[in-house]
């Protein structure tokens, strides 16, 4: 019988109530690209987890090489050779690249510029060694998210790990950089290292793995190997029903323009220029999408929008009133709702139950309060309603909303914007991090606004989902739009190329 | 000697001990745990030493008693805040008031009293020929001496050793220095406690040189000042010398000007060192408000390994 580089047998764990890993069986060899596929809260980041020492198994033992391991923290994980590339980093923002590579490390007190400059070296011969680039001597709160990756993967290699664990390593790269990872993952492979990826896309799955183990709602469904199957069995094998992804067909509108952006420049908080004279009109019942790598401006795109920023030159008509000063009741007055892109941050409070989230825009008004007192009794009817009418789960109204799933937040949060019947929709991110129902619903509700006349910009960085919904997509880079698609003409590889800065085909064969 | 001269003199003697008491806050926020209990630990350690020191004659046993009890204290709260993971706020502000009582209570049969002898001082008559610098450097006391040389070995350590490397990374990020195999907590324990010996030092300084003789309530609240101080300089050892010195030089010009027998109320001249502050912080603030605060990211987060994000 062959021996498994990596082998979990029966494996555990519960958080409270909830089992997040139940008597899960994993595999894998050396000199493989193992996925791990489920969709988000299948369990995929948690059986990892407890690979690489993170978290402990309540139950269920874990092989390395054949011999039982017991991995009860990072280190030991580290000892025995695991090494696992977090979806949120694991860097410390204020070191530069090579002192977090190089951190743990308990050889050699004293560091002083030769023992600095040999490290260096050291470490860009063994990212060059596996296609990988980033400049070592600077901080990481400088470095691309793309580059913070690569930090992350040669820390592992630094640290001579060979089964290397990636955790949703996609999610943040544009298209480009998927395949530049792609091909780092197979010179690992012919390294003879044990490579486990876990992801929810069914595509990068397919185009980079040699056998699939396919978990569903903390269970083991099935390991599959990658040439013997197709995308339409893993999606059934994923949700357990099979799902079609389409575009959802929709009749053209000729509405009038609600929101035209000028030349609009902004500073972002360290003083570099977030947005440099970006132009984008929103017309009523169209969705506009943004496409673009994190961190392109997208994020104060929004904030300008909504009131949160000032921006330092440009025009803003709204409405066919110009916009003077950024104020967030201004905007929530003159009909501008918004889906933030972190939910838990500053979209909802997460000690408060559903009421008082839900009021958070609309107490001011007669309906909701008189002389300052809030009308309780009528409050809490009208949440209730509101919660009914959009399906959230919540054992109580009361209930803290942290509590409850990301999809029933992500719903209690359009309940709020949407029900005043915005103009304009600003949703950024909007279905992150929730599962296929879930965003299903969130697409529902965005096409609802469209036909009933409002406009919804879109920004998003999940390519799929842009195409769908968008009637125009836009695509920013360094803080310009730099490209126009409309609903017939996109397609993947010219907006993926635009997000990487590339204009038109023509440029990228020069 | 000048003016100038006699001012530095006197800003490097008062400000000594807020340096000692800044560099001990420093290792403690660079490690991610808030102090406020400066004051408390400066008293504490001014009280132990006159104590000890009145008992016993000999300075070097009473310094050694002034570590070891802020050392006591200091890993009481490092208890607290890292392994009960309480409130650090409340935990400081605890070690404050507990701090200015217990010390109130000791000092209480030796307030008054003079202590036997100052700090030896180093001569270096070598230095006398040269100006300015020969009148500032050619008779430092030890503690002095002890605290710039301590400034440049812990610029040293935190920038250029392996020990460095943790220490911030500890603080910006518990998490990531966990899983490079970093002991966290063993790393917290050590620096809230060495942290904590040093503030103690400071008051020990405190009363060794700027006021010979125990009172109630001696450090005037210089604890709270050490607190702002390590705002102030941005968790940099070289940069808290530096505000150390300057707050020492504005606590002496008031009290020269009232020697001069100036119009000012002494009251509004006590105020100086305080309204410059406040002045002084607005301008940096205004001046930094793109950068980066420097603060430790992770500074009053207590850290838990086993967590769901």
């Amino acid at each position: 019988m062959q021996e498994y580089s990596v082998e979990m047998r029966g494996i555990v764990k519960r958080f409270g109530s909830v089992t997040a890993s139940d008597q899960v069986d994993f595999s894998a060899n050396a000199g493989e690209i193992h996925a791990l596929l489920g969709e988000n809260g299948a369990g995929k980041s948690t059986v990892m987890s407890m690979l690489s020492g993170v978290y402990r198994a309540d139950e269920g033992e874990i092989l390395i090489h054949g011999k039982p391991a017991k991995i009860r923290s990072p280190k030991d994980a580290a000892m025995l050779g695991v090494g696992m590339v977090f979806q949120n980093f694991r860097l410390v923002q204020t070191l530069t690249a090579a002192e977090n590579i190089v951190l743990g490390e308990k050889s050699s007190f004293w560091r002083g510029r030769n023992w600095i400059k040999s490290k260096h070296k050291e470490i860009e011969e063994l990212a060059e060694r596996f296609g990988l680039k980033f400049p070592v001597d600077r901080p990481i709160w400088q470095l691309s998210v793309g580059e913070q990756q690569r930090v992350e993967i040669v820390k592992t290699l630094y640290r001579g790990a060979d089964i290397i664990i990636l955790d949703e390593p996609t999610s943040v790269l544009t298209p480009g950089e998927v395949e530049g990872l792609f091909s780092t993952l197979r010179r690992m492979k012919q390294e003879g290292k044990t490579v486990i990826m876990t992801t929810h896309k069914m595509k990068e799955v397919m185009a980079s793995s040699d056998r699939i183990s396919v978990m569903r709602k903390g269970k083991m469904i099935a390991t599959l190997v990658t040439k013997d199957t197709d995308e339409r069995e893993l999606a059934r094998l994923m949700v357990g029903r099979e799902v079609v992804i389409e575009r959802q067909e929709r009749e053209a509108t000729e509405g009038e323009e609600l929101l035209a952006v000028k030349n609009l420049s902004v500073d972002a908080d360290h003083g570099r220029k977030a947005l440099d004279g970006l132009s984008l009109t929103v017309c009523k019942g169209e969705i506009v999408g943004v496409a673009g790598v994190a961190g392109n401006g997208q994020k104060e795109l929004a904030e300008v929008l909504t009131g949160l920023r000032t921006w330092r030159t440009g025009e803003i008509v709204f409405d066919g009133a110009p916009v003077k000063t950024a104020s967030v009741r201004g905007a929530i007055d003159s009909g501008i709702s918004h889906v933030p892109e972190n939910r838990m941050k500053s979209g909802l409070a997460g000690k408060l139950g559903s009421v008082d989230n839900l009021l958070f825009k609309s107490y001011r008004s007669e309906e909701h309060s008189k002389f300052g007192f809030l009308k309780a009794a009528k409050n809490r009817s009208w949440s209730e309603e509101l919660v009914r009418k959009f399906d959230v789960k919540t054992p109580e109204l009361d209930t803290p909303v942290q509590h409850l799933s990301g999809g029933n937040q992500q719903k209690l949060l359009f309940a709020r914007e949407v029900t005043h019947q915005p103009k304009l929709m600003v949703a950024v991110h909007p279905t992150q991090g929730l599962d296929v129902g879930a965003t299903a619903g969130v697409h529902e509700l965005l096409m609802e606004l469209r036909a009933s006349g409002s406009g919804v910009l879109l920004i998003s960085e999940d390519l799929d989902e842009l195409l769908q919904l968008s009637d125009r997509i836009l695509v920013i880079y360094n803080g310009a739009i730099i490209g126009e698609e409309t609903h017939e003409t996109a397609d993947r590889e010219s907006i993926g190329l635009m997000m990487a800065g590339i204009r038109s085909r023509e440029e990228s064969l020069v | 000697m000048d003016f100038v001269t006699q001012l530095l003199i006197a800003a490097i003697s008062a400000g000594t001990p807020l340096l000692l008491a800044t560099l001990g806050g420093i290792l403690n926020e660079r490690a991610g745990i808030i102090q406020l209990g400066a004051e408390g630990l400066m008293l504490m350690g001014a009280v132990t030493t006159c104590v000890v020191f009145l008992r016993t004659g000999n300075l070097g046993v009473a310094l050694l008693a002034t570590l070891g009890v802020t050392a006591l204290l200091g890993l009481i709260h490092a208890f607290l805040s890292i392994t009960l993971r309480a409130n650090q706020t409340m935990s400081g502000l605890a070690m404050t008031l507990f701090g200015s009582g217990l010390s109130a209570y000791l000092g209480k049969s030796i307030s008054g009293n003079p202590l036997p002898s100052s700090l030896p001082r180093l001569d270096l008559s070598f230095l006398k020929p040269i100006p300015v610098i020969g009148d500032i450097f050619g008779n430092l006391d030890v503690l002095t001496w002890f605290s710039i040389v301590l400034v440049v070995v812990l610029h040293l350590l935190i920038h250029r050793t392996s020990w460095g490397l943790h220490l911030r990374a500890v603080g910006d990020s518990p998490a990531t220095a966990d899983v490079m195999g970093v002991h966290v907590r063993l790393i917290r324990y050590g620096y809230v406690t060495v942290g904590a010996m040093l503030i103690g030092l400071g008051g020990a300084d405190m009363v060794l040189t700027v006021a010979p003789t125990w009172n109630e309530g001696l450090t005037g609240g210089r604890g709270w000042i050490a607190v702002g101080l390590v705002i102030f300089a941005r968790w940099n050892p070289v940069r808290a010398l530096l505000c150390a010195y300057f707050f020492g030089a504005l606590d002496s010009l008031g009290f020269r000007m009232q020697l001069l027998g100036s119009a000012i109320p002494p009251y509004f001249l006590k105020m100086i060192p305080y309204i410059v502050t406040i002045l002084v912080l607005m301008y940096l603030g205004y001046r930094n408000r793109n950068k980066p605060s420097g603060t430790p990211e992770s500074l009053g987060v207590p850290y838990v390994r086993e967590q769901r994000f």
